[in-house]
């Protein structure tokens, strides 16, 4: 039987620790709301959703007063849109219609963000592709907790760069559009290389095409647990810092197994995935630096980061595995900017940079992440940037991620606060050196080599 | 059998185990497991309690618990038991 010991150091982790929840998500496919007929269409998404998910948050509120553990988001990821609407969206706007139903029905079912608002693009785009990229901005204006994200290349396709043009361009036009509001629409923005069709976190979940009707997917977190485990270890050797992040990524992961199983059979939902993402926030104590900083950097970003970063991610993975009976998504660790106050910290100190931060992304989960960048930077430059990010993870065969805010008439060194989960962090200074003839040459890159495995 | 596990942590005083006992036993929810210590001053208790031949909710066992240790100065928390299975028992 469970000893009091046990029950102290759950309820420890919960309590001290900040163990969470991070998310359920519900993923939906609207491929059955397909219609010619803009209204109707329009009519069908909302009624699958709101059918579909209505005592979506109540069970989720259940289940966490249930096991004393906080679930902290309930979310909806939905099969991407440009697909949805391709028979019915002849203009931007009638995009933008489908964009502002999601808004609605994310809002009356009680939810705090709803995904999908994508297009998948890695090789080449449809007309409908490209009408839905061109209308991001003025959806992400216009809805408040709609998030989109495209995906622009694979390891199997290889990068579309008229795609990525476009998007550098997409990211500077919806930076404008929410101008007064810290051009807070590119923090709902992910471009993606290798996207995962079951991912739960946000701002890139979406319901891919190869999922069922619907699907329960949960994400878990947990620095904290794993920073003050690693704190009772200092000064140990590698392999006890090792077994000691596996075992706590494997207690953190088992509760989100319970929660996803719990969740499943009371919505009566197939459970698809837990997702291992070590996900920080800006709360003190639940950041993924201030466990490199544990391991042995003095801040993210000095020399062995990448080191630190890529052991951590490997035992989250390792130790996460054994818990769940289906691991998906992005699993890794998370090294967003603004919603970690060790990252925010580290880059305040000097210690972090753009390209150190691009180096870390080799080896994690994601990518660049929640970085704010100077309002004035050029549409190209952010295109590449995405064009380097991309490549990364094409080349090494994982997803990798791009969500950049250019923040309007703000330069490096000023601070922005988007708020909430989202966070606050200084302007990062970005290398200025033109690639406009790079990003302009159009076309796409081929898959690599390693791709052809046939 | 559908256990429950509830933990109490707070200031010691005379009688919390008699108080939480007494609401468990009017509401038919049998006692299996309880140990108690006393850290720095701080009353901490946990008990594992089945509460299948009880007719109230978890929701009501859980308010009226909530309330009892208001009362007495404590935290009560009640919590099924999976979550510790989950995290400690593969």
């Amino acid at each position: 039987m469970i000893n009091i010991n046990e029950v102290s150091e759950t309820n420890e982790m919960i309590e001290k620790e900040n163990l969470d929840v991070r998310t359920i998500t519900m993923g939906i496919s609207l491929l059955d709301c397909i219609s010619s007929d803009l209204d109707t269409l329009n009519r069908n998404i909302y009624e699958k959703i709101y059918g579909s998910a209505k005592d979506l948050v109540q069970t989720g509120e259940d289940i966490a007063k249930e096991f004393g553990i906080p679930i902290v988001n309930k979310r909806i990821s939905v099969t991407p849109i440009a697909l949805i609407g391709a028979a019915a969206c002849k203009s931007t706007e009638d995009f933008v219609s489908i964009a502002k139903t999601l808004d609605k029905v994310a809002k009356d079912v009680g939810i705090n963000f709803l995904g999908g608002y994508s297009a998948l693009v890695s090789k080449g785009m449809t007309d409908a592709d490209r009408l839905l990229i061109e209308s991001i901005p003025q959806a992400l204006s216009q809805t408040d907790v709609v998030c989109s994200s495209v995906n622009v290349g694979s390891t199997k396709t290889g990068i579309n760069m008229d795609a990525v043009r476009l998007l550098g361009d997409v990211i500077v036009r919806t930076a404008e559009a929410t101008k007064d509001n810290d051009s807070a629409g590119c923090t709902k923005l992910v471009v993606f290389c290798n996207a995962p069709d079951d991912n739960p976190f946000m701002a890139g979940a979406f319901h891919g095409v190869t999922e069922a009707d619907r699907i329960i997917n949960v994400g878990v977190s947990g620095p904290g647990v794993v920073k003050t485990a690693l704190e009772k270890v200092r000064g140990e050797n590698f392999e006890i810092l090792c077994e000691t992040i596996k075992k706590t990524a494997f207690k953190v992961t088992r509760v989100g197994q319970l929660v996803a199983k719990e969740a499943s059979e009371r919505l009566g939902v197939p459970f698809g995935i837990v997702d291992l993402s070590l996900a920080p926030t800006p709360a003190i104590g639940d950041s993924v630096a201030d466990i490199l900083h544990e391991i042995g950097v003095e801040h993210a970003g000095a020399p062995g980061t990448t080191a630190a970063l890529a052991l951590l991610n490997d035992q989250v993975k390792k130790g996460g595995a054994m818990a769940s009976s289906y691991v998906g998504g992005l699993s890794g660790a998370f090294i967003p900017v603004s919603e970690d106050q060790g990252m925010i910290n580290a880059v305040n100190a000097g210690a972090l940079s753009l390209e150190k931060l691009e180096a870390m992304t080799c080896v994690c989960s994601v990518g660049l992440d929640m970085i704010a960048i100077p309002g004035d930077t050029k549409s190209t430059t952010i295109s590449g940037i995405i064009a380097d990010e991309m490549a990364i993870g094409m080349i090494n065969q994982k997803t990798t991620a791009v969500r950049l805010i250019p923040v309007i008439g703000k330069k490096a060194g000023d601070t922005v606060d988007f708020g909430g989960l989202l966070g606050f962090g200084p302007i990062m200074s970005v290398n200025t050196f033109s690639c406009d003839e790079f990003v302009n040459r159009g076309g796409r890159i081929p898959a690599p080599i390693h791709s052809f495995k046939n | 059998m559908n256990k429950i596990i509830i933990t109490v942590v707070g200031k010691d005083t005379v009688g919390i185990i008699a108080r939480v006992c007494t609401f468990l036993a009017e509401n038919s929810i049998n006692i299996l497991d309880i140990s108690q210590t006393i850290v720095s001053g701080y009353f901490n208790m946990m008990m594992i309690v089945d509460v299948s031949k009880s007719e109230a909710s978890f929701q009501e066992v859980s308010d009226t618990l909530d309330k009892i240790g208001e009362d007495i100065g404590v935290v009560i928390k009640c919590q099924r038991e999976e979550i510790f299975d989950s995290m400690h028992r593969i």
